[in-house]
């Protein structure tokens, strides 16, 4: 018989540590993970969005009881959650309420991220990771929107998956593939259930440890952006840092009441909250026949699909070329290496004569996905001296408050309907968004930084 | 972290201003009335409703999901329910299904009557909630002998629901007016940038008149409708307005019956949860005392 092993733990957790590392998982990631002790208002995002995903798990569990995945009968179990099921009316709405809760507090997450330089090195894995978890969530929220099957459902999903077969060669049979027919119908149903039920929250579970491990492996970054592993006291704690638990579990305690009471006051008393949260066109079921007259996305889907309907034709042509012809002449006049230039200059190339030659349709989808995945980019993009925007130039503090209006004002127009000052006006925000993230290697970089401090800035409270 | 907080400060400001201008709702320029939400608490209210709907409404229309039996909900017995308005079914326990046939209704109407169930929640709008458009609605019907049943509405043009209330409200007729500015024959006569008022009138017999006017000088643009005074019904234009607002009532409450018990179990949990919060930062200021 092999030797026992010996651990520290007597009684149960004995038995436990010698069989299943729990006594060094909660010291490695609670009692004795370290993390800076000047988080913000900002730092509460991320165990939110935690709260929201665990939230909408066991609201989904509940639902999926009496939900009935079937074109004919799906708007009817929805209303019989509604009615006929003890407090089903409660779990419905702590469940839409939980969707459009779950984008504000990843939103605001990653406005921290963007602030704070939190993508910075040693954390690209850790953004990059974040970044997969929003496609995942966005994935998951269009899949969750269709299966009331009401006339927003079914419409926007239309619209939607039709944008696939913009892509030129394989567009037409993606969209057959995603949809399972020629229309979105029961098959599309059937399909994005078993998705939205099973296959993107597993994933999305696999990503959020991802995340977490890949935060606790390099540690937390904090307002300052100064790194607290950089000074230690004699026993190898970082001076500025302090034990997750049991000062940030209370900490995150308290920020989940201010939530709650958010949240609640949501779902008790304006749960559709003017038709923002729940449509007031999906509570119409599903009728392939009549086209409502005005389909748009859900408000959290708003600012991208603003970005897709301001590409237009003469967008591509008298604004996006101009604007490419100005990044190749920057590229030329400033970077050094010939390989890079050369890159960068059939790059550029290869998109003008693109616009010409693909319908825009297709360069919609293209700038639709690309204003998503653009944010990826951010770790290679920011080549700013200092991390956190405290230290930058003050009048990148304003660079950042247009993009912030701009985005906002995209999300706006996404819900209008298309008129033409409206589409100006997101032509010019969508311009000024992918401005800030491609011009972003020069801009941040110009201006002179404040000197960085080798410890945190922080008022006993 | 001041600019931000400021600018997030104008940004919800800003939004808040913009989430206040109207849109204009496809497809119709008659303003709604407010429906008197003071009647969704109203037993007696909400029970009148439930007597019109079932009487006047359940025929065509379906209200698939709302079973007989939740009328518990506002004080009627199972007993009640079963004698008075226990007509589309069996059991209390079934849902209010209609008899009528798609094919029959698309033949008979030119489309199916929409299910009920949910119809409060259906029709909001930026410009006024669902409850608003089914009171101004069913209060909007006037004579036009072009139309298939004779009737015609000012909210929801050339609607092909007959007006099943007319005897309570009685006839009458309107006039449409429809200011634009000239174009074309009429531009061609009258001198530049005048305005021409086009008057499409029903009398209460249903017969329609034209009219055309060039008016003076500049007019707002767009399309009024002036309903005439109903006659002979069976109610008063007062005491119709009143079933009216019962019958809203009841439609209303029957597209989220969970709404009153929602509040009141909302309060509650707001309460609980502020004592939470108190206990929570407590907590958390005392840990945090040993840090410096």
């Amino acid at each position: 018989m092999a030797k026992d092993r010996q651990v520290e733990t007597t009684g149960v957790m004995g038995w436990i540590d010698a069989r299943f590392p729990l006594t060094p998982m909660i010291k490695d990631h609670l009692t004795e993970y370290y993390a800076p002790k000047n988080f913000n208002f900002w730092y509460f995002f991320g165990s939110l969005a935690l709260l929201v995903l665990v939230i909408q798990i066991l609201t989904g569990i509940f639902l999926v009881m009496n939900y009935k995945p079937d074109g004919a009968t799906a708007f009817g179990s929805v209303e019989y959650i509604m009615r006929d099921v003890p407090y089903g009316w409660l779990v419905r709405y702590m469940h839409s309420t939980g969707a459009s809760a779950f984008f504000v507090v990843v939103y605001l997450h990653m406005f921290r991220g963007l602030i704070y330089g939190s993508y910075r090195k040693p954390r690209e894995l850790l953004w990059i990771f974040g970044c997969a978890i929003f496609l995942c969530l966005m994935a998951e929220a269009f899949m969750g929107y269709l299966l009331p099957w009401g006339q927003m459902s079914y419409w926007g999903a239309q619209v939607i998956v039709n944008l696939f077969s913009a892509i030129p060669f394989i567009g037409p049979d993606l969209s057959l593939l995603i949809r399972g027919d020629y229309v979105v119908s029961d098959a599309t149903l059937n399909r994005f259930f078993s998705f939205h039920v099973i296959a993107i929250p597993l994933v999305l579970l696999g990503l959020v440890a991802a995340h977490i491990l890949a935060l606790h492996e390099v540690g937390s970054n904090n307002p300052d952006g100064i790194e607290i592993k950089a000074k230690k006291d004699a026993l190898g704690r970082p001076l500025d840092g302090i034990p997750f638990h049991p000062y940030y579990t209370v900490h995150d305690i308290m920020g989940v009441a201010g939530f709650l009471l958010v949240f609640s006051a949501v779902v008790f008393f304006a749960p559709e909250m003017g038709g923002y949260f729940l449509e007031y066109n999906n509570f119409i079921p599903a009728d392939p026949l009549k086209t409502p007259p005005h389909i748009a996305p859900v408000w959290y889907f708003t600012p991208f699909y603003s970005v897709l309907r301001a590409t237009t034709e003469d967008f591509l042509l008298y604004w996006m070329i101009p604007f490419l012809i100005f990044y190749a002449f920057l590229v030329f006049t400033t970077v050094r290496g010939a390989r890079t230039k050369i890159l960068n200059l059939a790059g550029v190339l290869a998109l003008i004569g693109g616009f010409f030659i693909i319908d825009a349709k297709f360069w919609g989808v293209v700038a639709m996905g690309a204003s998503v995945l653009i944010l990826a980019g951010l770790p290679w993009l920011d080549q700013s001296p200092a991390r956190s925007i405290r230290y930058r130039p003050d009048w990148h503090k304003y660079v950042y408050a247009v993009f912030i209006i701009a985005f906002v004002i995209l999300g706006y127009f996404g819900v209008q309907p298309p008129s033409p000052i409206a589409n100006l006006i997101a032509k010019v925000c969508t311009l000024i968004y992918f401005a800030f993230f491609v011009l972003m290697p020069w801009w941040s970089t110009m201006g002179q930084p404040k000197p960085v401090p080798d410890r945190v800035v922080f008022e006993a409270h | 972290m001041n600019i931000f907080m400021r600018l997030a400060a104008r940004l919800a400001f800003g939004a808040l201003v913009l989430t206040q201008t109207p849109v204009h709702a496809a497809g119709s320029d008659f303003p709604l009335d407010r429906f008197p939400t003071s009647k969704l608490t109203e037993q007696a209210a909400l029970q009148e409703g439930a007597k019109l709907f079932v009487n006047y409404c359940l025929g065509c229309h379906s209200a698939q999901y709302m079973r007989y039996n939740r009328l518990r909900d506002i004080g009627l017995t199972d007993d009640q329910i079963k004698r008075n308005l226990l007509f589309s079914a069996e059991k209390v326990g079934e849902g209010m299904k209609i008899a009528m046939r798609v094919e029959d209704a698309k033949s008979w109407f030119g489309g199916q009557p929409p299910d009920l169930s949910v119809i409060a929640r259906a029709r909001s709008s930026h410009e006024g909630t669902g409850s608003d458009w089914i009171y101004t609605y069913l209060r909007a019907y006037y004579r036009d002998s072009t139309r298939p049943t004779g009737w015609n509405n000012a909210l929801f043009h050339n609607v092909g629901m007959p007006n099943v209330l007319w005897e309570l409200q009685g006839s009458r007729g309107v006039v449409i007016e429809d200011v634009h500015a000239a174009k074309g024959e009429a531009a061609k006569n009258a001198p530049k940038g005048s305005f021409v008022k086009a008057s499409v009138s029903f009398d209460e017999a249903g017969l329609r008149s034209e009219a055309k006017e060039t008016l003076a000088g500049p007019a707002k643009e767009g399309k009024q409708y002036m309903l005439g005074k109903p006659q002979g019904g069976n109610l008063s234009p007062a005491q119709f307005d009143d079933a009216m607002a019962n019958l809203t009532a009841y439609i209303t409450y029957m597209s989220d019956p969970s709404a009153i018990e929602r509040k009141r179990l909302g309060v509650w949990v707001m309460l609980y949860l502020c004592g939470f919060f108190v206990l929570a930062w407590w907590l958390n200021k005392t840990y945090w005392k040993d840090i410096k």
